[in-house]
């Protein structure tokens, strides 16, 4: 079974100092070191496991630009077999899911995992339209899944700590929400195998998806940041009787109690 | 050469992510008690860290040793004790391959390129430190079989490695009566004795290694009898270039780490890097472990190149590890008295650079063969 992955180059939020464009219409991309998306990591791996269980073949999918193609790459030292590349502008979540169905109906895929949302956009638009285009099932934030290669079963944590379980047919989309699994590490002689893996690149009209499928249905207005946090205040005094004062100002100021 | 591959670059980046996340969370206590975790370098053996060098078809990566250095660099950047495994893992597996034959080869190259076994080199004696030659471990013939007595000190993971590379005497005084020999580390009669309590490196067992007639078959010699000293000093070469490596790593760590302290440390109103004083430190620091790493890498050039690398390993040993320790005491500077806790991890830096002066031929021994060569070359 081919066995689908969504994969989106996002920030690495772990040193990433963003910048907007000068319109503040969208990120800076030029002051942004890209990997991939922390959750889609989940999925990749949940990927590779289902190859190593069941045999098959794992193909990772993005859509982006040239840079979007190489975080493709890393995933390819991981238990990624394939990538396919999609070049195009991600425009809106809409348009992105138009050229992922695309791609997972031409490749046939018997599952898709994806992340539950990029940390960019914050969106988790992406999967669940994928999935309606695709007229699959879609199982979000999923925690532990496992399959027959016919039917599968997926947890998902739901509020107040409850487990709900969900079976159904092949195919599916799911995503993948952290403890799905641990990632593995990138060992030194899969980054070596993987200068050998191939990442095809694809364009919309190869996909038979329109410049008109493509326009944006949302469009960016403007990014600002959040209102800066007024400074703490120290209240001084002994405890008892800081403690007071803070409760007083908790109940006249802030008016919290 | 002077910079990274593309390639060097995502293997440095996936040590990295390894090294944080299973390595980084416990360095401060394995320091502390003393604690060497052996489960680790079966866990950096998977990763690929322990046999770079090690042909693919004797289970290493068949990599050279630039992409060597730049792993142990990294290993080195979060720990210079779990560094000093690889490395010392690394050795028996370097005269393996030089030296070696293949039934040799075939029992330890792949079990200590993937880190299931963990190696050992034991050379230096009481009495026989920089003076190696003077050796007095014997080993003595008997039959089919050699006899190994003596003690070794100052010996990397003794009584836990699973290969001891031993340098025994088996003929007259002097380096040719000494052979070099493959003894496992469950042979009976071996045992490792008092551990040394050390200033660094402390999460890297150090100890006298005994051997009380320890039997090893005639087949466990390394090459003919009478070369082991060649097999040692081809050894310390090799080890001279992977201690420079060492060593950039823990003076990479010291110099990012008390530069991001001086960009935060604010007195008198600003960034203490913004006094001349303290910016112009943090730059002789820069100077100095970049001086030493591209030493470094051109010696692990001309080893790949297969030309002499001798000189330059020395030369790259002497400058790497004199910057180590003069970055490592001067990050302690930057951080004034929050440097001198062990709150902070620069003074364990500077504890662990310390050891790199000594080992693998003190600095003093490199200035002696660097300045053979110069009199062997200027000579009138």
């Amino acid at each position: 079974m081919k066995i689908g992955v969504c994969v989106k180059s996002t920030p690495d939020t772990a040193i990433t100092r963003f910048k907007y464009t000068s319109g503040n219409d969208g990120i800076d991309a030029a002051q942004v070191k890209f990997t991939v998306n922390p959750y889609d990591e989940f999925a990749v791996e949940e990927a590779a496991r289902m190859k190593e269980a069941h045999g098959g073949e794992v193909v990772a999918v993005t859509v982006g630009d040239a840079g979007a193609g190489k975080v493709l790459r890393e995933t390819l030292a991981v238990g990624v077999d394939r990538g396919v590349h999609v070049d195009a502008v991600n425009t809106d979540s809409l348009a992105t899911a138009r050229l992922l169905a695309a791609v997972a109906r031409s490749e046939g895929f018997g599952v898709l995992f994806c992340g539950k949302v990029a940390v960019d956009d914050q969106a988790s638009a992406v999967p669940a339209m994928v999935a309606e285009l695709l007229g699959w099932p879609h199982v979000s934030v999923v925690t532990a899944f496992s399959t027959d290669g016919a039917t599968f079963t997926a947890s998902r944590a739901v509020g107040g700590g409850v487990e709900e379980v969900v079976t159904g047919a092949l195919p599916v989309v799911i995503t993948a929400e952290r403890g799905l699994n641990e990632p593995r590490y990138q060992k030194l002689k899969d980054i070596m195998a993987a200068k050998k893996k191939v990442v095809g690149v694809v364009t919309p009209e190869s996909l038979g998806v329109s410049a008109a499928d493509l326009a944006p249905v949302v469009t960016f207005s403007a990014y600002a940041d959040p209102p800066e946090r007024p400074k703490g205040r120290v209240i001084p005094g002994d405890a008892a009787e800081a403690a007071r004062e803070l409760v007083r100002l908790l109940r006249d100021e802030a008016k919290v109690l | 050469m002077f910079d990274p591959t593309a390639e060097q670059l995502e293997l440095a980046q996936a040590v990295r992510d390894f090294c944080h996340a299973e390595i980084g969370p416990t360095v401060k206590e394995d320091d502390e008690h003393e604690r060497f975790r052996k489960e680790l370098i079966g866990a950096m053996g998977a990763m690929g860290f322990c046999g770079v060098p090690t042909e693919e078809s004797w289970g290493g990566l068949g990599l050279g040793y630039l992409d060597y250095v730049v792993v142990l660099e990294e290993i080195a950047r979060v720990s210079a004790s779990y560094a000093v495994s690889v490395a010392v893992t690394g050795l028996p597996q370097i005269i393996l391959r030089m030296f070696g034959d293949d039934a040799q080869r075939a029992q330890w190259l792949p079990a200590l390129a993937q880190g299931q076994a963990l190696g050992a080199f034991a050379l230096s004696e009481a009495s026989s430190g920089s003076d190696a030659a003077s050796l007095t471990t014997t080993a003595t013939r008997h039959g089919d079989d050699y006899v190994l007595r003596g003690t070794k000190l100052w010996c990397t993971h003794g009584g836990v490695a699973d290969l001891y590379v031993v340098m025994a005497r088996t003929g007259g005084p002097g380096p040719k009566g000494v052979s070099a020999f493959l003894v496992p580390g469950d042979a009976p009669g071996l045992r490792g004795g008092k551990k040394e309590e050390k200033m660094g490196l402390r999460a890297s067992p150090t100890t006298e290694v005994v051997f009380e007639d320890v039997v090893v078959p005639a087949s466990s010699r390394l090459g003919p009898e009478g070369t082991g000293f060649r097999v040692a000093m081809a050894a310390l070469d090799s080890g001279r270039i992977t201690s420079g490596a060492v060593a950039t790593g823990v003076g990479q760590a010291a110099l990012e780490f008390s530069a991001r302290y001086a960009t935060e440390r604010e007195q008198f109103g600003q960034p203490i890097i913004d006094f001349q004083g303290v910016g112009f430190m943090l730059a002789d620091m820069a100077a100095r472990v970049d001086g030493g790493r591209l030493m470094v890498r051109r010696a692990a050039w001309l080893r790949d190149q297969g030309l002499d690398y001798g000189q330059a390993a020395a030369l790259a040993k002497l400058v790497a590890t004199d910057a180590a320790m003069a970055v490592t005491t001067d990050a302690v500077q930057v951080l004034g008295g929050n440097g001198y806790t062990r709150e902070y991890p620069v003074e364990r830096y500077m504890r662990d650079a310390k050891v790199m002066q000594i080992v693998e031929g003190t600095n003093q021994i490199q200035r002696l063969v660097i300045s053979r060569q110069i009199k062997a070359r200027y000579r009138a």
